[in-house]
């Protein structure tokens, strides 16, 4: 039954990683850059979930929308502030950008906020838990993982089904001949930055209802995100998602079998034994 | 063969010199971490600036260097020379033992293995009694009355002034070692292998045979480094030495100053310590963050507004002046 319980909150969590994976992939996959800022964006959503609280009483669900909107802009005044000069640039400029950025937001964050930890106590989804057959799920790691599914599903369709999605997919596959076929690149980049935000955004918020929210909280989990895209190959939804499920369970599963202290060993550990079978991640080609 | 001997000299020299005219500590602290910076960023050019390869693990190396010295003098006593050298022994059995598995990927899929490494290295030091797991180690002090040559055994001094000279020679033999390579069977091998794995590979070179070689004199070169910082500051814990900011910082100040080139990481070393130690200083003492969002924001300028690299502009003023420039841009392989 314990083991039930510990896949069970394994793949919860997954979900959520899954979404923050989603967000990376995309901006990696389309625009080959690797977006070290991808966790102060995470930082910045929770923040803002955080503030709508405490400030409005907006319950973190009801704040979603802000959030995603809020990590949309970010997103699109990062890319034409900063990733637009670097992208041409040779070599590992644009990832340099992205981490001085990234440095720059967490520590504008202590400035403003302080490194205090913070916590949403009383969100419409705290304390509560559901049990089923013996395992008991918190309300707030279910409606997480649920958002996160659907968020995922969507970004998918987004991208598989309507005319943006498939603009940008000829973007990523080659800039010029998209170009070409009048399709306003320079406009996709954007978007896509902003979508990227939107997911890690919409992650942010849903986080803020179980974790502590401090300057580095993104830290951790965007180092776990470059694992799960790469796991799943540069720029594969589908991989992120499978990449997010199996790091979930490794995390999971590998606290409970070996200790808490070495689940992360373990799952940067999963990575390099996966990436001797597919080097280029579950789902890349 | 080592070419351009002169400018090489030059800039040693005034290393060399510079220090003698000021009293002031946090001149030496500068030029130390300087020094040990540049010296990383030798390290780290070889496989990344060289062979092509992206690597975001460097911090392991540095770590392992650090913590091998420290541990084998807090534990027995031994002079943190020997742990120097045993140091850059294990770093290189590790890079080897990496290196295997690692090289059969491309591109960022690489990259993200090393970083996968070096943050596995630090999950097992956190939790590893032995090396004092998250607590960190506190290196025993020895007497402030010990005699110089005392001092120099067990690599502690009173004032920071041989400390630059210590630096100051394992950079030079660093720099020297790096030039040498360079222009060496070695150094085109590896040049070859960075512009196209396949060619290389037709052209009858072992592409993994000499990555692997440049893995392991890099990590030597880290280990060393490591050491010397480690009983520099006296005191080390996992999260700081094997995190991804150093890593990062290494590369920041190589790819910055001009990679693959070996002027490359001591140009970039002379903008970006100083400029770090200047704003922590000046703005660091409130605990508020500021100097460290204010370097952030530098280096998002620098980047968005030379993204060539400060040597692109030296490569400028040296072909305004009638002079070739002093060497290529290196590209990188980063496309997967």
């Amino acid at each position: 039954m314990i083991i039930g319980q510990i896949i069970a909150n394994g793949i919860l969590m997954g979900f959520i990683y899954a979404l923050v994976a989603v967000g990376l992939t995309l901006t990696w996959g389309v625009m080959d850059i690797i977006n070290f800022a991808h966790g102060e964006f995470l930082m910045i959503s929770m923040y803002t979930a955080f503030w709508m609280f405490s400030l409005f009483a907006l319950d973190p669900l009801g704040a979603l929308p802000v959030c995603i909107a809020v990590i949309f802009v970010l997103g699109v005044i990062t890319y034409s502030g900063i990733i637009k000069r670097v992208i041409t640039a040779p070599g590992l400029t644009a990832l340099l950008a992205t981490f001085g950025f990234s440095m720059f937001l967490k520590n504008l964050a202590q400035y403003l906020w302080t490194p205090n930890y913070r916590y949403i106590n009383d969100a419409f989804v705290s304390g509560k838990s559901i049990s089923l057959g013996g395992i008991v799920i918190g309300m707030p790691q279910i409606v997480a993982a649920l958002a996160s599914i659907i968020l995922t599903i969507v970004i998918m369709a987004f991208m598989d089904r309507t005319r943006t999605g498939k603009a940008i997919q000829a973007t990523a596959l080659n800039k010029n001949t998209a170009l070409l076929m009048g399709i306003n690149t320079e406009k996709m980049y954007a978007i896509t930055f902003g979508l990227s935000g939107a997911c890690v955004g919409a992650a942010g918020a849903l986080m803020a209802t179980f974790f502590p929210i401090y300057p580095a909280s993104g830290a951790l989990y965007s180092v776990i995100a470059f694992v799960i895209v790469a796991l799943g190959g540069f720029g594969n939804i589908k991989g992120a998602l499978f990449g997010g499920l199996i790091i979930g369970l490794t995390e999971a599963l590998g606290g409970f079998f070996l200790g808490t202290q070495f689940k992360y060993a373990l799952v940067f550990l999963i990575y390099l034994i996966v990436i001797q079978v597919r080097p280029k991640g579950l789902f890349g080609w | 063969m080592v070419k351009n001997k002169k400018v090489l000299l030059i800039i040693i020299l005034v290393l060399a010199v510079a220090p003698l005219f000021t009293k002031a500590k946090a001149v030496h602290n500068a030029i130390i971490l300087l020094l040990i910076f540049a010296t990383l960023g030798e390290a780290w050019n070889l496989i990344t600036g060289f062979a092509g390869q992206t690597s975001f693990g460097h911090a392991a190396f540095f770590g392992i260097g650090a913590y091998t010295s420290a541990v084998i003098f807090y534990r027995y006593g031994i002079t943190p020379w020997l742990g120097m050298i045993l140091g850059g022994f294990i770093a290189s059995a590790v890079a080897a033992v990496m290196s295997y598995p690692c090289f059969r990927l491309k591109g960022h899929y690489f990259a993200i293995a090393t970083l996968a490494v070096a943050e596995i290295i630090k999950q097992v030091f956190v939790s590893w009694n032995y090396v004092e797991g998250a607590t960190g180690i506190s290196i025993p002090i020895i007497p402030r009355s010990s005699y110089f040559l005392t001092r120099l055994f067990y690599l502690q001094f009173n004032d920071k002034l041989p400390w630059v000279y210590i630096c100051l020679v394992l950079f030079t033999a660093a720099i020297f070692l790096c030039s040498f390579l360079e222009n060496s069977k070695m150094g085109y091998y590896l040049k070859a292998i960075r512009e196209s794995h396949e060619v290389a590979e037709a052209i009858g070179i072992n592409p993994a045979n000499y990555k692997l070689y440049a893995m392991i004199i890099s990590a030597f070169i880290s280990a060393l480094c490591g050491s010397i910082y480690a009983q520099y500051i006296l005191y080390i814990d996992p999260f700081m030495m094997f995190s991804l900011d150093i890593s990062m910082k290494i590369v920041l100040l190589t790819v910055l100053g001009g990679i693959g080139n070996i002027y490359g990481p001591i140009i970039g070393a002379a903008i970006f310590i100083p400029l770090s130690e200047f704003t922590r200083i000046k703005l660091g003492g409130s605990g508020t963050g500021i100097d460290l969002m204010i370097y952030g924001l530098l280096i998002v300028l620098i980047t968005c507004f030379h993204p060539k690299g400060v040597i692109g502009i030296v490569g400028r003023i040296a072909e305004k002046f009638g002079r070739k420039p002093t060497g290529g841009e290196g590209s990188i392989e980063t496309v997967s």
